[in-house]
C-alpha cells in the first residue's frame, strides 16, 4: 500500500457562513502526482490552504506523513508543504529578491548558482534576475512563483492552476519540470487544474471535487470512465 | 478680555455663515453646532481648570488626565473598530505616552510639578497622540486590506506573522509620523504655533514663549513616533491566530 503524504479524515470547513468543504476523506499518495479537478467553487483552493496550514478545519483531521497537522510548527509545516498560488503574487523588488524571499525570511541569502539553476529549470533566462518582478508577464510571474516555492525544497508541493496563464509550449515545459522534480526528489505533487487532458496526462491519481465534496478519486484513468453521474457530466463539459 | 469684547469675535462666525448661505454650501448647521460646542466645552474647561489650579490637588489632576485619555480613546477607536481590542490598545498607548513624557519633564525638573504645567502639556500630548493614532489606524487598516495577498504569500513561504505584516507596519508608521516631522521643518517660517502665539498675546516674553514651544515640539516628536510604533506593535498580533493564520479584519 502506498503511504499517504497528506490525508484528510472527515474534514469540514466553513467561512463567512458558507460550508465550503464537506466531509472530505481521502489521501494524496506519497511521492506521486495527484491532480485535483472540479468546477469553480468546488473548494479546491481552500483545500490547499488547509494542507498548508493557512486555514484550520472546523472538524475532522488532516495528517501530514501520518502526523496530525496540529503537531507541526506552522513555519516548519509551510516549508515542508509548499504552495504556488494561481495569483503568483510578487513582493516589491527584483526577480532575485522574490526568488530569495523564502531564504530571506530565515535570515539567509541565496546562492547565485542555485538561483540561476532554478530560473533555468522553470524556463526563465538568467538575465531576469535584476528585473522588477512586478513588471513580468503573467506567465513569467507564474514560472517565478514555482521557482520561489522550490527554494524551500518542499516535500509536498501544492500547485494551484499554475499553467492556466501559459501558452501551450510553456505549459508542456512546466509539466516536464514538475514530472522531473517528482522523479528526482520524490516530491509529492498535488495539482489543481481545469485542464482535464493535463490532469489525465500528468496525474498518477486524480480527485474530482464538486460543491465542496470529494465525489470520486483514484487513478487518473477514472476521468476516461467515471462511475458517478455528476463526474460523467463534468467530464463531458456539462458542469461548469 | 471682557465677555462683551469676546462676543464681538462672533463676527468671525457670521462671515462663514453668510458666505455659506449665499453660495448654498450647506455648512450653516455644522458651523453653528461647532460654534456652540466650542463655546460650551471651552468655557466649561476654563472653569474646571480654574478650580483645579486653585485646589492644587493631585486627585483632580489625575481625573483631568483620565478624562482626556477617555475622550481621546472614544474618538480614536472609531477608526480602528476592525482591529480586535483596539480600545484597550489605545488606552495603554495614551497612558504610556503620558507617563513617559511627564516622567521626563518632572523627573528632570524641566517644568515645575504644578497643574498649570501638567494639565496643558498633557492635553497637547494626549491630543496629539490621538490624532497620530487616528492617522496610523486609517493607514494601517487600508494597507492590511490592500496587501492581503502579500501577507498570505509570506506566510505560505514559512514567514512569521511579524514578517508577513512588516511592510504594512513600517509604511503606516512612516506615513503617520511624516506630517509631524515635516510640519516642524517649516514652523516659525509660515505660521507661529498656537501655544506660542497665545503666550505672546498674553504678554509673555517672545523668547520665553519660543523656549516653551520648542519643548512642546520635541515632546510631540516623541509622541508621534512612540504612538505609531506602540499602536502598530500592539495591533498586528491580533490579525493572526496562534497557528499563524491571517485573520480577516473585522467588518
Amino acid at each position: 500500500m502506498i503511504q499517504a503524504a497528506v490525508e484528510f479524515q472527515n474534514v469540514h470547513y466553513s467561512a463567512d457562513g458558507l460550508h465550503i468543504l464537506k466531509n472530505i476523506t481521502g489521501a494524496f499518495p506519497f511521492g506521486k502526482i495527484t491532480t485535483l479537478v472540479g468546477p469553480s467553487g468546488a473548494g479546491k483552493s481552500t483545500l490547499f490552504k488547509l494542507c498548508n496550514g493557512l486555514r484550520s478545519p472546523d472538524s475532522g483531521e488532516i495528517l501530514i506523513k501520518g502526523t496530525s497537522i496540529d503537531s507541526y510548527d506552522p513555519v516548519e509545516l509551510r516549508r515542508k508543504v509548499g504552495i504556488a498560488l494561481q495569483s503568483a503574487t510578487m513582493v516589491k523588488g527584483s526577480v532575485l529578491e522574490n526568488l530569495e524571499l523564502p531564504l530571506t525570511l530565515q535570515g539567509k541569502k541565496i546562492d547565485i548558482e542555485f538561483a540561476l539553476e532554478l530560473l533555468h529549470d522553470v524556463g526563465l533566462e538568467g538575465e531576469f534576475l535584476e528585473r522588477n518582478a512586478k513588471e513580468l508577464s503573467g506567465g513569467q510571474r507564474q514560472k517565478l512563483s514555482i521557482a520561489r516555492t522550490l527554494v524551500n525544497k518542499p516535500e509536498v508541493l501544492l500547485l494551484d492552476e499554475i499553467t492556466s496563464s501559459l501558452d501551450r509550449v510553456s505549459q508542456r515545459d512546466i509539466e516536464e519540470l514538475i514530472e522531473k522534480i517528482n522523479e528526482k526528489y520524490g516530491t509529492t505533487m498535488i495539482w489543481i487544474t481545469h485542464n482535464l487532458e493535463q490532469a489525465l496526462r500528468i496525474g498518477h491519481f486524480t480527485w474530482v471535487m464538486m460543491n465542496g465534496e470529494l465525489i470520486e478519486s483514484g487513478e487518473s484513468s477514472l476521468l476516461k470512465n467515471p462511475r458517478d453521474k455528476r463526474v460523467q457530466d463534468f467530464v463531458k463539459g456539462e458542469v461548469e | 478680555m471682557s465677555y462683551l469684547t469676546l462676543s464681538l469675535t462672533l463676527i468671525f462666525v457670521l462671515i462663514p455663515l453668510i458666505l455659506s448661505r449665499t453660495l448654498k454650501l450647506g455648512l450653516e448647521k455644522d458651523t453653528i453646532i461647532a460654534t456652540v460646542r466650542s463655546i460650551i466645552q471651552l468655557l466649561a474647561v476654563g472653569y474646571v481648570l480654574q478650580y483645579v489650579f486653585e485646589t492644587d490637588n493631585i486627585i483632580f489632576i489625575l481625573l483631568m488626565i483620565l478624562l482626556m485619555i477617555g475622550a481621546a480613546t472614544q474618538n480614536a477607536r472609531r477608526k480602528g473598530t476592525s482591529i480586535r481590542g483596539i480600545t484597550w490598545k489605545l488606552v495603554i498607548t495614551f497612558i504610556f505616552i503620558e507617563v513617559l513624557t511627564q516622567s521626563i519633564l518632572l523627573g528632570l525638573n524641566i517644568v515645575p510639578p504644578t497643574p498649570q504645567y501638567i494639565i496643558p502639556i498633557s492635553g497637547m500630548v494626549i491630543g496629539n497622540s490621538m490624532v497620530l493614532g487616528i492617522l496610523f489606524l486609517n493607514r494601517f487598516t487600508a494597507e492590511v486590506e490592500n496587501l492581503q495577498d502579500e501577507t498570505e504569500l509570506i506566510l505560505t513561504l514559512g514567514g512569521t506573522p511579524k514578517q508577513a505584516i512588516h511592510t504594512q507596519l513600517i509604511t503606516s508608521i512612516k506615513a503617520s509620523t511624516i506630517p509631524t516631522i515635516e510640519s516642524q521643518k517649516t514652523i516659525g517660517l509660515v505660521q507661529l504655533p498656537g501655544m506660542m502665539s497665545g503666550q505672546i498675546i498674553a504678554g509673555a516674553d517672545p523668547v520665553q514663549a519660543v523656549q516653551f514651544q520648542l519643548l512642546i515640539l520635541f515632546i510631540l516628536l516623541t509622541t508621534a513616533v512612540v504612538t505609531s510604533i506602540m499602536l502598530g506593535y500592539l495591533s498586528y498580533p491580533t490579525l493572526f491566530n496562534q497557528r499563524m493564520q491571517f485573520l480577516k479584519l473585522r467588518s
